[in-house]
């Protein structure tokens, strides 16, 4: 089996590559006045420069959690570019007026922006560095009374929206990374689904770090009003740097009464090379409130990139009869390190929740997953039903499973499954014997492993993500 | 059965192979010709598992020396993949279990890889629906096997069964049993027994490894061999499974190895 797969080994990431652009970019360092300029150059309402200068206030306070089973040398927040803007025309009116080498990046990278190829059923906001670069189909969507576009737009343009709802779900203190994003966050999306509308089309966020300095900090805000449903989908890409780049992320999304909101991620940061130099550090926080009666939230992640995954998308069920989902495929390989779970707080009655989750992890990498079920005392008639399945591949990775379960109403039902298996030489002896190649068998075997989670995808996506998973696998058996 | 002029489907000549830097075979030779049934006989640890993985191009076991010829093939020149491919397969001691691949779209992997091989055109998923619902009575087997993961959860003999299945799915040129016996009661036995039977013709060879004589009453062999510290020692025929069993293997001891193999 050896000398094919070897060659596949090697295969390099297929997104590492830089693109050179003059940035508007600040001098690393994190001070009050670091926060000020961001906002200013922002142009943003007072309130929002109020908001960051009390999360970084809060930020200075705190430390950093040392709990999750991952290892790295300290950060140097001192060392890192807060702000870095690729240098263009302030907004771009039309895609004619973005830089035509950010299109070329993004068309390289599977996203075309441009009218003629772009995704036919899928709105795009692009994210560079601190910066939306393009957002497309926005007036399409805005026929609907949908409003997409860019954080940093919508301050401008929405502003009484955005602070009803900014911190609401993840306030600025509520932890190291989340104070820190709260304080320097540079751009992001903004989904608003009025009262009745069902979002007419997929939307999505792809992000690019591209500066080798900088983090990314990045603040996506979804809103769904009553009886409103939508659909988002985010994907990340870097460039291959033998350094550490940080990006801490938070996602809020908030579900009114009957309201729907289903959030994918197809994560697939650099992650290092195969000795664990460079690769993101991904710390990020995602927690969805399902405020009214009979919402929905589901969350679906693939994760497969990030030299450190730090990431538990969390749903509080408040609104009775509300129901949140976790499905997870956390890939790592090498040296790379994941923990990786959710949180489901039910708080109103008759609150349901189920957590699916399926770590894979080949060379020396560490999966853990993590995930705290919590059953309030009003909560009565909650239920959660949660799988966690390890898949180990090699006999030099690590799979650990942290369930945490806190029930404080008698009339709760919580049950927990959780399995671990092996891709063992057995298994690919005993498929090799029947005709089938090293590779074909890790896909098989991946493919049904992770089918429950990849049947949540959007269908363009699922097979994406099913293509992402055995290309990142290559050259890990043998 | 022994056939006049048959064609040589495999010839082992003077093979060696270690596992862990440890001698297993030493010296090995056997010629199997179409049509023939082969039985290898011999105690635990005498290599006679060894020479079934060495066979089928397991990685963990090294050639030193020696040569293997497949249908006038290199043998050991061949990936695991593609020996299976060009007609050998192995029906396992222990079959493996794979967790979440369904029997039947394994089973249609492993057709397709064989029939691409040969020049054939693959098979989709409804008209090979129809080739595996008629190999299914070769081994007396409930079509609900087919839906449910490769041998997860089947018992000792379901496991043995559906290795059968795959081999009257696959047609192979050599069929290598290895202690199909080994945990089998005696109506399994009789089913899978009854399977390779009716897999056997004049086209194609069977060599069967066994530690009990038991297996022989079902599957008859042209030509039994006793093997002993990596090679064989002794070759007869049918009787000489009768013989071993009465006398134990205590008796080949005393014998010398020979130039064996037929």
């Amino acid at each position: 089996m050896s000398a094919s797969v070897k060659t596949l080994v090697n295969q390099p990431y297929k997104y590492g590559f830089k693109t050179d652009i003059e940035a508007d970019s600040l001098p690393p360092g994190l001070s009050e006045d670091t926060v000020r300029i961001i906002s200013a150059k922002k142009g943003e309402p007072e309130f929002m420069l109020d908001f960051r200068l009390r999360a970084y206030r809060h930020w200075l306070k705190m430390t950093e959690p040392v709990w999750p089973a991952v290892n790295y040398p300290p950060i140097d927040y001192q060392k890192i570019v807060y702000y870095s803007a690729p240098k263009q025309q302030q907004k771009k009116q039309s895609l004619e007026e973005v830089d035509p080498t950010l299109l070329e990046t993004f068309e390289k990278l599977g996203i075309p922006l441009t009218e003629q190829k772009r995704l036919a059923n899928v709105a795009v906001d692009a994210i560079f560095d601190s910066v939306s670069v393009a957002t497309t189909f926005r007036e399409k969507l805005a026929e609907s009374g949908v409003i997409f576009c860019s954080i940093s737009e919508a301050l401008k343009e929405y502003p009484d929206l955005v602070q009803k709802y900014i911190g609401s779900v993840v306030p600025p203190g509520d932890n190291y990374y989340a104070a820190l994003n709260s304080a320097v966050f540079s751009d992001g999306s903004f989904v608003f689904v009025p009262k009745g509308v069902k979002c007419p089309m997929e939307l999505s966020t792809y992000f690019r770090i591209n500066n080798g300095d900088s983090g990314q900090f990045e603040r996506t805000l979804i809103i769904a009003e009553e009886g409103a449903s939508v659909s988002y989908l985010e994907g990340c890409t870097a460039p291959m740097y033998d350094t550490n780049q940080l990006h801490a992320a938070v996602v809020e999304l908030v579900a009114l009464d009957n309201a729907d909101i289903k959030y994918s991620t197809v994560q697939n940061w650099y992650a290092g090379d195969e000795n664990g130099k460079g690769g993101i550090y991904n710390f990020v926080t995602k927690r969805g409130l399902c405020a009214g009666a009979h919402s929905k939230i589901s969350w679906t992640q693939v994760e497969t990139g990030s030299s450190i995954t730090w990431k538990y998308p969390s749903c509080v069920l408040v609104g009775d009869h509300s129901v949140g989902e976790f499905y997870s495929v956390a890939l790592t390989n090498h040296c790379q390190q994941a923990d990786t779970g959710t949180k489901m707080v039910h708080v109103g009655k008759n609150t349901r929740s189920t957590i699916i989750s399926k770590g894979i992890s080949a060379g020396r990498s560490r999966n853990s997953y993590r995930g705290l079920v919590k059953i309030g005392p009003k909560a009565t008639g909650a239920r959660n039903y949660s799988q966690c399945d390890s898949m180990l591949i090699g006999d030099r990775a690590m799979a650990n499973t942290f369930p945490y379960i806190q029930v404080q109403n008698e009339g709760a039902k919580v049950e927990h499954e959780a399995s671990t298996s092996k891709i063992g030489e057995d298994q690919l002896f005993y498929l090799a014997q029947r005709g089938i190649s090293a590779e074909d068998a890790v896909s098989m075997m991946i493919a049904g492993f992770c089918k429950d989670v990849f049947n949540q995808l959007p269908m363009e996506f699922a097979v994406e993500a099913d293509r992402l998973l055995s290309l990142k696998l290559e050259g890990s058996v043998g | 059965m022994i056939v006049e002029n048959a064609a040589t489907i495999l010839s082992i000549q003077n093979l060696s192979a270690e596992v862990d830097g440890q001698p297993i075979l030493k010296g090995f030779n056997l010629e199997i010709k179409a049509g023939e049934i082969h039985a290898i006989m011999g105690r635990n640890g005498s290599g006679k598992s060894t020479l079934s993985k060495v066979l089928a191009g397991h990685p963990a076991y090294a050639v030193t020396s020696g040569k293997v010829l497949f249908q006038g093939q290199d043998l050991l020149e061949l990936e695991a993949e593609e020996r299976a491919r060009s007609g050998l397969f192995l029906a396992f001691q222990y079959p493996v279990e794979i967790p979440g691949v369904s029997n039947v779209d394994f089973m249609r992997a492993a057709y397709n890889a064989r029939r691409k091989h040969q020049g054939l055109e693959e098979l989709d998923a409804f008209d090979f629906e129809e080739v595996i619902q008629e190999k299914l009575a070769v081994v007396q087997m409930d079509p609900s096997f087919l839906t449910r993961s490769v041998n997860q959860g089947f018992s000792g003999g379901e496991k043995k069964r559906n290795d059968i299945l795959q081999m009257a799915l696959l047609d192979p040129v050599l069929g290598i049993l290895d202690e199909t016996d080994s945990g089998l009661d005696i109506d399994a036995l009789r089913v899978v027994a009854n399977g390779v039977n009716q897999l056997s013709h004049e086209g194609n060879a069977m060599l069967a490894i066994t530690h009990y004589q038991r297996l022989l009453d079902y599957i008859v062999p042209d030509y039994v061999h006793v093997m002993r510290d990596g090679r064989l020692i002794k070759t007869g025929g049918k009787e000489l499974a009768l013989e071993l069993e009465a006398k134990g293997y205590d008796w080949v001891d005393e014998l010398e190895p020979a130039a064996v193999g037929v």
